[in-house]
């Protein structure tokens, strides 16, 4: 006689039980420190900031040691977390140009008016595994200049001077807010950078590398790309003033494309644009590519590559959406695909019919 | 639960989710975008269903959750006692009993009464996605009421198999106007939407859409006139309250792939099997 299982409720306690256990490992080590994790994980700290949009360095080290160093299982514990939180106030714009500058470089210009500042980077390391770090050797203190940076000019707006690019506009409309109101396709630039901001790294990346292999191609320069701290400020009504409420790492790509034009306008070059927080650098070159080619609509360019798609890129871009989605095929299915095996069966008999029919004639016939 | 509100979301995001339930029930089976938010579960697992629970649920109200028509399997199991941590609601498993019932790809087998709220959890609410994946297009074909494709759909599959070949989240027309997805439930379960007493909420978080059928609401399953709608039967009983009008479950029993049936609405199979004993 067959008796249902029951008992879900222990089973899930007892996995996650587990899962505690092992997300520990063996007792005879060190336990892992949040601390440990945002000072010496950072990129990895940086990467679940900007996917779960929450600027909190601490919680995302937290996050990633819950999930056992899984990143997507990270952003996820930190965007709903975020979801809980209430609007306090709403930022001023953040002016880039007046980062703290950490790192800026331009693939366009051999030298620059700031110059190139490498900052810390893994270009240009030899991936070779460096044994020694297996052993706890001493890291010696980084070579520092006497003196801060100047600040230093946006490479793009020496550009602009000349006419060369095209201007961005703020025409003075209220943002869409993506996490307030669900998208209305097609979204505007404003709302769409924000969905890349949030998207997985990883898929940008494979749709950014496809625009440089041919699929809707837009031929990109790395105009600039800088890396520091900058302001955030509000502004608090009751004393009619500005002030500053903290800083937030962030790194940023401007990137330049190949000119636009028309009989009216003379051509110019075009931007693609990339931002995030922390040292998020590959993420915002691949963001810079897909804003870019999302903007082929715009410029009157033909629509043929996937990253030129807006509905395809946008509604496939967030991971904890997309994680999700793809996991809950583990859920039960068993009334659907009952449904699928009764039906199976029928049109597998009427098959078997028609065929045995249809043998039996050929065989009259002979 | 310390630290976060009755029903786990704010009562600004749950006043919101109302108002695009007003608007659902007003236009019945029309798609009403809202602001979803994110669940501490991830989506595809019915944060969609939550959402609109979370926003309806009242502290006296008694909550069901149901997943393939059963109380016990894990997902529903997880979401009955999140809503008992976050709401402190009374919980049941007896379909009669609930206020609130949430279910993901069944509809109980026992009528539900005009005072019961039936919740679906959606994954993809746009019925025509599969015929059309620009949400662009699809919402410009609701609204045009250009539902053609679909029958050509349909049709397809007659030309082909000889029957309708889709047997769960079976397209319907609602109030003679919306086409709309009743979820992946089987199409077993699609009369039951028909002059409902009770009224039923859909909602799909990851899409962040929702929509409903207030009580007493036409809804046609779509087919065609030599080729009427039909529900599947199975020449079994159930093999522990011997239903035989139920939709059942297969389960293999041995590794010769022996199999028997069982009732899908477990609390139904186990109200026949007390009454029988």
């Amino acid at each position: 006689m067959y008796v249902a299982v029951k008992g879900g409720e222990q089973a899930i306690a007892n996995a996650h039980r587990l899962l505690a256990d092992r997300r520990r490992g063996e007792r005879e080590q060190a336990e892992l420190s949040v601390e440990q994790i945002g000072g010496q994980l950072r990129l990895a700290v940086d990467r679940v900031m900007s996917e779960a949009s929450l600027y909190d360095p601490e919680l995302a080290a937290l996050a990633l040691k819950q999930a056992s160093g899984d990143l997507v299982e990270a952003v996820f514990l930190l965007r709903a977390y975020r979801t809980t939180l209430p609007r306090l106030a709403v930022s001023e714009p953040l002016d880039t140009g007046t980062m703290r500058i950490e790192r800026r470089i331009s693939a366009a210009y051999k030298d620059i008016p700031g110059g190139q500042v490498l900052g810390p980077t893994y270009d240009y390391t030899h991936r070779l595994l460096d044994f020694m770090q297996l052993a706890e050797g001493e890291t010696p203190e980084p070579a520092r200049a006497d003196a801060a940076l100047a600040r230093c000019p946006q490479i793009l707006d020496l550009l602009n001077a000349e006419g060369l690019i095209e201007r961005e506009h703020d025409d003075g409309s209220e943002p869409a807010d993506i996490t307030r109101d669900p998208p209305d396709y097609p979204v505007d630039r404003a709302a769409r950078l924000q969905m890349l901001a949030r998207g997985d790294e990883g898929y940008l990346l494979a749709l950014g590398y496809s625009t440089q292999r041919g699929y809707g191609r837009n031929h990109p320069f790395a105009g600039e790309i800088r890396l520091g701290h900058v302001d955030v400020e509000i502004h608090v009504k009751e004393w009619d003033e500005t002030i500053c409420i903290g800083e937030i790492a962030l790194s940023e790509c401007q990137m330049i494309n190949q000119f636009g034009g028309s009989r009216e306008v003379a051509p110019q070059f075009t931007r693609g644009y990339g931002l995030a927080f922390g040292h998020n650098e590959r993420k915002t070159l691949a963001m810079a590519l897909v804003d870019r080619a999302l903007r082929a609509e715009e410029l009157g360019e033909p629509i043929s590559g996937p990253a030129q798609q807006a509905e395809f890129v946008l509604a496939h871009a967030d991971s904890v959406e997309a994680s999700g989605f793809v996991s809950h095929l583990k859920l039960p299915h068993y009334v659907d695909f009952q449904s699928e095996l009764e039906l199976l069966r029928r049109l597998r008999k009427a098959h078997g019919n028609a065929r045995g029919s249809g043998d039996a004639a050929m065989e009259d016939a002979v | 639960m310390n630290g976060y509100n009755f029903a786990y979301l704010d009562e600004q995001t749950k006043r919101m989710i109302r108002r695009a339930l007003l608007k659902a029930v007003a236009i019945p089976g029309y798609q009403v975008p809202f602001g979803g938010r994110e669940m501490p579960m991830p989506y595809g697992w019915g944060t969609g269903g939550m959402q609109l629970t979370a926003s309806i649920l009242g502290g006296d109200d008694v909550l069901k959750v149901i997943d393939q028509g059963a109380d016990d399997t894990t997902n529903a199991v997880s979401i009955r006692a999140f809503f008992e941590r976050v709401a402190g609601v009374e919980t049941t498993t007896a379909t009669a009993a609930a206020d609130v019932i949430q279910t993901r790809h069944r509809i109980p087998e026992t009528p539900l009464e005009h005072d019961q709220i039936l919740v679906f959890q959606v994954p993809i609410p746009e019925p025509l996605r599969f015929i059309e994946p620009s949400e662009q297009e699809t919402r410009l074909m609701h609204a045009l009421e250009e539902y053609g494709v679909m029958h050509v759909k349909l049709y397809e599959d007659i030309a082909r198999y000889g029957h309708i070949a889709t047997t769960y989240a079976y397209p319907v027309k609602v109030d003679g106007r919306y086409v709309m997805d009743p979820s992946p439930i089987p199409k077993f379960d699609n009369p039951k939407l028909d002059m409902s007493a009770a009224l039923m909420l859909f909602g799909a978080g990851r899409e962040k859409r929702l929509y409903a059928i207030p009580p007493y609401t036409r809804v046609e399953s779509l087919d065609f006139e030599d080729h009427p709608f039909e529900i599947q039967q199975w020449d079994e009983h159930c093999a522990l309250c011997g239903s035989d009008h139920s939709f059942l479950d297969e389960v293999i029993t041995d590794d010769a792939g022996n199999r028997l049936f069982i009732c899908s609405d477990t609390d139904y199979c186990l109200t026949r099997r007390g009454e029988v004993a």
